[in-house]
């Protein structure tokens, strides 16, 4: 069990709602989710607005308290004692480069922040130094540490977010949707960044996106959850090849593709009505009311991952063979 | 392209006016659409494509207007009716839905009647035909529970059916061009496809054009006859898709193809366009685009590209084909 980087054990995140006077119910954000990430890969975790991706990125780092589960790091468990520690290993950037930088604090002070609270330098000059290497690391240069965020563009900003996480010199970094506020040329200077990255510090990514091609791009394999759990795991180009669930084989085919020959002649799958609320999840298997395959058993028990092909895990009871 | 078009812009510049000085979002810009077609305006946040929209119903925020050109729709140039002729063409004849059907709708009113508001303003109906013309488009959209959804707010629908409902507004009065600005761009992809494949279908049933504004080239592929490519305020080519997708002359549009990800192609480094996005309020001398492009030559930084036919289906404004052309007609590389 030791031996990947991250461990993910059945992990939980309920929200208590509040749906009338003294009433509340649970809202099951992310409902018994496994998975594993290595030293060095990239897990790509995609799925719909609602689906409980995000929510997962935040519990590893434990901005939520999970409701139930296990994260191991390096075989350690996370709790609220080591996160201090490991939160110099595990760090995060955000979606939105223009809310998730301080308005008020210098680049220097944004990027110097995290080497102040883990106390990773001894002289004003050695933190300087670190601060003007880890803009370099990123693509920008020493004239930009005394600019505040608002004189950036919107790339530059995302650079500045992934300067800060690399501050403390991490070995595991969530990615939540750090390209989708850019613009699609700039979008591929970040992605490449990411990639170049973790070539050079090895490190490992969860990277979350709605965006199946980006996604793609920069994993290794791909998690695709629905309605709070994982209903497919595989390489990145199993899961593009030879999607066995139907719901990633309706949301590969949902996207467009940016060629107008081969949009015309394809076939896609549209799928009838949307995501359930997470409050009012289907018994069953929860894509059972939008899936074409649907049966008589989809109803009763709910399907759980299992590996059809190695290293191809899916849970469905129909699953699409050919 | 040819026959008499539906709309025809020409040369339409619009600004706005700011402390820190004009911002020129719309650069004299020309294109025309055919009645029945569809036409994609790509382009980045910036590029002008939603103001271009915007200028053409004359729905700008203040302080931005029209300061040239001109818009030619049945044969009257809108920009300069009056509010009260403006008012009976928006909706009637020339409609626009926008990214966010959330703030697009009014929230204290049901969607019945904010439906039956839109038809009673431009047509004759009374009160109870209205309502029945409401009920039908909620319908032919595919709202599931048509009759319910009238009475029901816009925050009791999901995104999706928003953006339906949306649809429905902007097409009661049958209108012979819609406006769509980045109308999927908010919605899930298994949603966008559903929207996607609705409006199509409803372009075949009514006839209408539309225009696509867009930053997903994705959705422009699957959608459009015809594209413009738009950089900081300015048209880079425009033509047919074919052209576009598969002849791109232009350094900008070729870029952008370059740059997004595709599922067939291996992985390694994608090949995306450098620096940033250009200032509006300090717009370069020359191309927009130069400071940008690897193929740049001196020229490109002192006059700006006419607008060069490239073939019978296509348009494009770069230095490099004027280059190609005097060298005599070799393809540049």
């Amino acid at each position: 069990m030791a031996d990947h980087l991250l461990q993910v054990e059945d992990l939980k995140q309920y929200f208590p709602v509040r749906t009338g006077f003294l009433q509340s119910r649970q809202l099951k954000a992310v409902d018994g989710v496994s998975f594993h990430i290595d030293a060095g890969e990239t897990l790509g975790l995609v799925g719909e607005s609602g689906c409980g991706k995000t929510t997962v990125g935040r519990s590893l780092l434990r901005l939520y308290k999970p409701t139930g589960g296990t994260i191991r790091f390096k075989g350690e468990l996370v709790d609220d004692e080591s996160i201090k520690r490991l939160r110099k290993q595990m760090q995060v950037v955000f979606q939105d480069p223009y809310s998730s930088l301080n308005p008020r604090m210098t680049v220097a002070d944004i990027i110097g922040e995290p080497l102040d609270i883990h106390k990773l330098y001894k002289t004003e000059k050695e933190r300087e130094e670190k601060v003007v290497q880890l803009l370099e690391l990123v693509g920008l240069n020493s004239d930009h540490k005394r600019r505040y965020a608002h004189e950036f563009s919107g790339g530059q900003r995302q650079r500045i977010g992934i300067a800060r996480a690399l501050a403390v010199d991490p070995e595991f970094i969530v990615a939540d949707e750090p390209v989708s506020a850019l613009d699609v040329s700039i979008q591929a200077q970040i992605i490449n960044t990411f990639v170049e990255l973790q070539e050079r510090l090895g490190l490992a990514y969860l990277f979350i996106a709605h965006d199946l091609h980006v996604v793609h791009h920069v994993s290794r394999r791909i998690a695709v959850m629905y309605l709070g759990k994982i209903v497919e795991t595989a390489s990145a180009d199993q899961v593009i090849a030879s999607p066995l669930h139907p719901y990633t084989a309706s949301l590969i085919s949902a996207i467009p593709v940016a060629d107008p020959d081969k949009a015309r002649t394809r076939h896609r799958i549209v799928l009838e009505g949307e995501v359930p609320s997470p409050l009012n999840i289907p018994e069953g298997c929860s894509f059972r009311p939008r899936c074409r395959y649907a049966t008589e058993i989809c109803a009763e028990q709910t399907p759980q991952l299992r590996e059809l092909a190695p290293g191809h895990e899916v849970a469905c009871w129909n699953p699409l063979f050919d | 392209m040819s026959q008499s078009p539906l709309l025809q812009v020409r040369n339409l510049h619009t600004i706005f006016p700011t402390e820190s000085g004009e911002v020129r979002a719309v650069n004299g810009i020309n294109f025309s659409l055919a009645r029945g077609k569809v036409l994609g305006i790509v382009g980045e946040s910036g590029s002008g494509k939603s103001v271009t929209a915007y200028s053409i119903l004359r729905i700008l925020d203040n302080p931005g207007k029209i300061t040239q050109g001109s818009v030619l729709f049945e044969e009257e140039d809108l920009v300069r009716l009056s509010p009260g002729e403006m008012r009976h063409v928006r909706g009637a004849k020339i409609s626009i839905i926008f990214q966010d059907p959330m703030t697009s709708l009014n929230p204290v009113y049901t969607v019945g009647n904010q439906l039956s508001e839109a038809i009673r303003l431009h047509t004759r109906r009374n009160r109870q035909q209205a309502r029945a013309r409401a009920l039908e488009m909620l319908t032919l959209v595919g709202v599931n529970e048509p009759e319910k959804r009238l009475k029901q707010y816009p925050y009791q629908l999901s995104g999706g059916m928003r953006q339906r409902v949306m649809i429905a507004m902007a097409l009661a009065c049958e209108p012979d061009i819609l406006i769509a600005d980045e109308p999927t761009t908010a919605l899930d992809v298994t949603i966008q496809a559903q929207i996607l494949e609705l409006m199509q279908d409803l372009k075949e049933k009514l006839g209408m054009a539309i225009i696509m504004i867009t930053h997903d080239l994705g959705v422009i592929a699957e959608m459009c006859d015809e594209i413009i490519v738009m950089y900081a305020g300015r048209v880079c080519e425009r033509g047919t898709a074919e052209e576009i997708f598969y002849n791109p002359r232009h350094e900008y549009t070729k870029g952008l193809l370059r740059s997004i990800p595709k599922l067939e192609t291996g992985k390694g480094r994608l090949m995306p366009i450098g620096g940033s996005p250009v200032d509006l309020l300090n717009l370069p001398e020359g191309c927009a685009f130069a400071a940008r492009c690897d193929s740049a030559m001196k020229i490109c930084l002192r006059e700006q590209p006419e607008e060069l036919r490239i073939n019978e289906h296509h348009l494009a404004s770069c230095w490099l084909n004027v280059k190609n052309q005097m060298e005599g007609g070799q393809e540049h590389g």
